[in-house]
């Protein structure tokens, strides 16, 4: 079973704890990043929490995830602990990532993370590639590319669906739209009125869906899991959504306005979601008080943790390049240093 | 070691090229069923220069698999696919074909485990051909293995004989890092004697001294060992050439090297890749740095001379090194 599942009224209020706690986690890193705690920069998930949690909840926890650039809320929707995540933005040695990876290359591939990835339209690929892993062990799992609008005009993003479509390899895309990529609206980047019509391209099933509503997300990757498990091959998932805040943090946002955002505020998912929760008689006002609450203190919990964890050894800079180290590095990392480690830099 | 197994690790068979790559990717496919290849016509077609040849027969279309004409979407896979378990052997037909697929190979295979905090294998193998001499023109003949040996995270063996093809690819294939093979095309046909013995590799770092010599060392690539090997024999009794085939450009053999020129006090470096910021760079720094005092010459370089590869022949052997220049440059400083 998955973690969650909209399928239960358990599932349902689990669903909404984690757009929460995305929201939460991603409010708290862009804070701790205007106060200049974290390094760096961050894209934030804030508004598309409906996608990454409907997504995953239609996952099981073995799946294989590939993310974007904006992927703590796709973290976070996976299981990912947000105390190891706000280490690894911290930078700090016990991040998911030892703090070489950062916001942009989260990743826990134990856990079917893939990692998050700094360049736009690098998912879809490793995605068809785990999903041959998977086709070729007959192993009984499915791999997911998330992707942005952007990514649907990269030629790897054609030619990695191409393959998953060629192959009919168990995989899935689920293409966020949030109507801009980086700072270009999505109609100045590319030709089709939906970016799920690419899908006639590969002759695979492309569903546009509503993306600021979690069940509308999780209804159509199941039905895409289920499909990519009886062997019939990839489908592509348009989900249609916004971000509330820049394309990274610091962002002036010259391309739109505030009566746009506010548009889309007034659909937000997560209280869309409660409310619907709420008239269902699944959860009170207070229950969900009491859930902010909860959220609230976890994330707190995670900064105090981040704060308090140990910055890496400098001499770690050297290690996790090859499985079978070099010696080309390993003089870096073998030199006698200063301060009784070893020092890097020169060899002279 | 049993006499008898002794007997057998040292038995070798005469083999080109070719089927000396042909052989290790059927040995190690027999060996671990993760182990798949997959490339444009690799499969029944057995690869368009015939490296892949008849394992399409044995092993079937699951695991020697043609590939659309799409090298990031393949290259990419291939990262994904070695993330998660298993061991792809990709074959990009021609080396100049790879700034295809580069941004998977130098953001994505060459990355993840470092990103990741090691939390990643990276087991994918990428044979690739090389060089000029068949007029296949500028998009066609390409030495870019500097390209891969510079970038961090990727390693790199271009061999020069058919048992370091074999040995090379097997340990390829074994290595749980991105290792990329680069063929010289026009030496396919070259051959040699190869171990028999199933578990016979050439460790990754490691050179060969192919010919033992005193007055002047040639480190020489790819078909430039050969052609090095017969300029030292044609030299027999005048100058003595020691001719060293570093076999894995990185990581490379510092020691190997700098010991001969601890030697020879000389050092020729002959390598099909443009001369500027490449191989022959790295492999005269490294002299430098570790044997400046033994030598007794300044070093020289036999490569491309920063052309990309003309077609029509006069102009294709105009700048593509060979015996020649590696006697030339040998009689200039001996």
């Amino acid at each position: 079973m998955s973690d969650y599942t909209l399928e239960t009224e358990a599932g349902r209020r689990e669903a909404l704890r984690r757009m929460l706690l995305i929201r939460e986690f991603d409010t708290t890193a862009g804070e701790r990043f205007n106060d200049g705690d974290i390094p760096g920069f961050v894209h934030l998930y804030i508004g598309e929490e409906a996608v990454g949690v409907g997504t995953c909840g239609a996952l099981e926890p073995e799946d294989y995830v590939a993310s974007t650039h904006r992927g703590h809320g796709h973290c976070i929707s996976k299981g990912l602990d947000p105390e190891l995540m706000m280490a690894e933005l911290y930078g700090k040695a016990d991040g998911y990532c030892n703090g070489k990876g950062g916001s942009m290359h989260i990743a826990d591939v134990e856990a079917g993370m893939l990692g998050a990835n700094g360049i736009v339209g690098a998912g879809p690929p490793l995605a068809t590639g785990a999903a041959l892993t998977i086709d070729y062990q007959d192993r009984d799992q499915v791999a997911l590319a998330f992707g942005g609008d952007g990514s649907v005009a990269q030629g790897q993003v054609h030619e990695a669906v191409n393959l998953a479509a060629t192959w009919d390899l168990p995989a899935i895309f689920v293409i966020e739209n949030n109507q801009y990529g980086e700072a270009t609206p999505v109609e100045k980047q590319h030709n089709v009125d939906n970016l799920s019509d690419t899908a006639g391209a590969y002759d695979i099933p492309g569903v546009t869906v509503d993306g600021m509503d979690v069940t509308a997300v999780y209804e159509a990757v199941s039905e895409a899991r289920d499909r990519a498990l009886a062997g019939d091959g990839p489908t592509l998932i348009e989900a249609e959504t916004y971000r509330y805040r820049g394309h990274y943090e610091g962002d002036h946002e010259p391309y739109r306005d505030e009566a746009e955002i506010e548009q889309w505020r007034e659909r937000d998912a997560i209280e869309s979601f409660k409310e619907r929760l709420i008239e269902r008689g699944e959860l009170t006002e207070a229950e969900f008080e009491e859930m902010q609450a909860e959220v609230e203190e976890t994330i707190a919990d995670a900064v105090a943790y981040a704060k308090d964890a140990d910055l890496p050894d400098p001499e770690q800079a050297y290690d996790d390049m090859f499985g079978e180290p070099v010696p080309e590095i390993q003089q870096f990392a073998s030199r006698p240093r200063a301060d009784g480690g070893t020092e890097g830099g020169d060899p002279t | 070691m049993t006499a008898q197994a002794e007997l057998e690790a040292d038995q070798t068979e005469t083999m080109t090229v070719r089927e000396a790559i042909r052989e290790a990717l059927r040995e190690e496919m027999r060996r671990d069923e993760d182990v798949y290849v997959m490339g444009e016509d690799v499969g029944r077609f057995g690869g368009v220069l015939e490296v892949t040849g008849d394992l399409f027969e044995e092993f079937g279309e699951e695991r020697v698999r043609d590939t659309p004409i799409a090298e990031a979407g393949f290259v990419g896979a291939a990262t994904g696919a070695a993330a998660t378990g298993t061991r792809p052997v990709v074959e990009i037909m021609f080396s100049d074909f790879m700034g295809v697929s580069m941004e998977q190979t130098m953001n994505q295979m060459a990355k993840m485990r470092y990103m990741f905090g090691g939390k990643t294998e990276m087991p994918v193998t990428v044979r690739t051909t090389e060089g000029g001499g068949m007029g296949a023109a500028s998009q066609h003949s390409g030495t870019v293995h500097a390209w891969i040996a510079h970038f961090p995270g990727l390693k790199a063996v271009a061999p020069g004989t058919a048992a370091s093809a074999k040995g090379l690819t097997k340990a390829a294939i074994r290595s749980d890092d991105p290792v990329f093979i680069f063929e010289n095309k026009m030496i396919y046909e070259r051959e040699g004697e190869v171990p028999t013995d199933e578990d016979f590799t050439v460790p990754l770092g490691e050179a060969s001294v192919e010919r033992e010599g005193a007055d002047v060392t040639v480190v020489a690539t790819q078909r430039l060992v050969g052609e090095s090997l017969d300029v030292a024999a044609d030299l027999e009794g005048d100058v003595s050439v020691e001719v060293i085939d570093p076999q894995s450009l990185y990581p490379l053999d510092t020691d190997t090297i700098t010991d001969s020129i601890g030697k020879t006090g000389r050092l020729v470096v002959a390598d099909e890749s443009p001369l500027s910021y490449g191989i022959h760079a790295e492999v005269a720094t490294r002299v430098v740095e570790n044997a400046f005092y033994s030598l007794d010459a300044p070093i020289q370089r036999v490569g491309t001379p920063d052309t990309h590869m003309p077609f029509s022949p006069p102009l294709e052997q105009e700048v593509l090194p060979d015996g020649d220049g590696v006697r030339a440059a040998i009689e200039r400083i001996t």
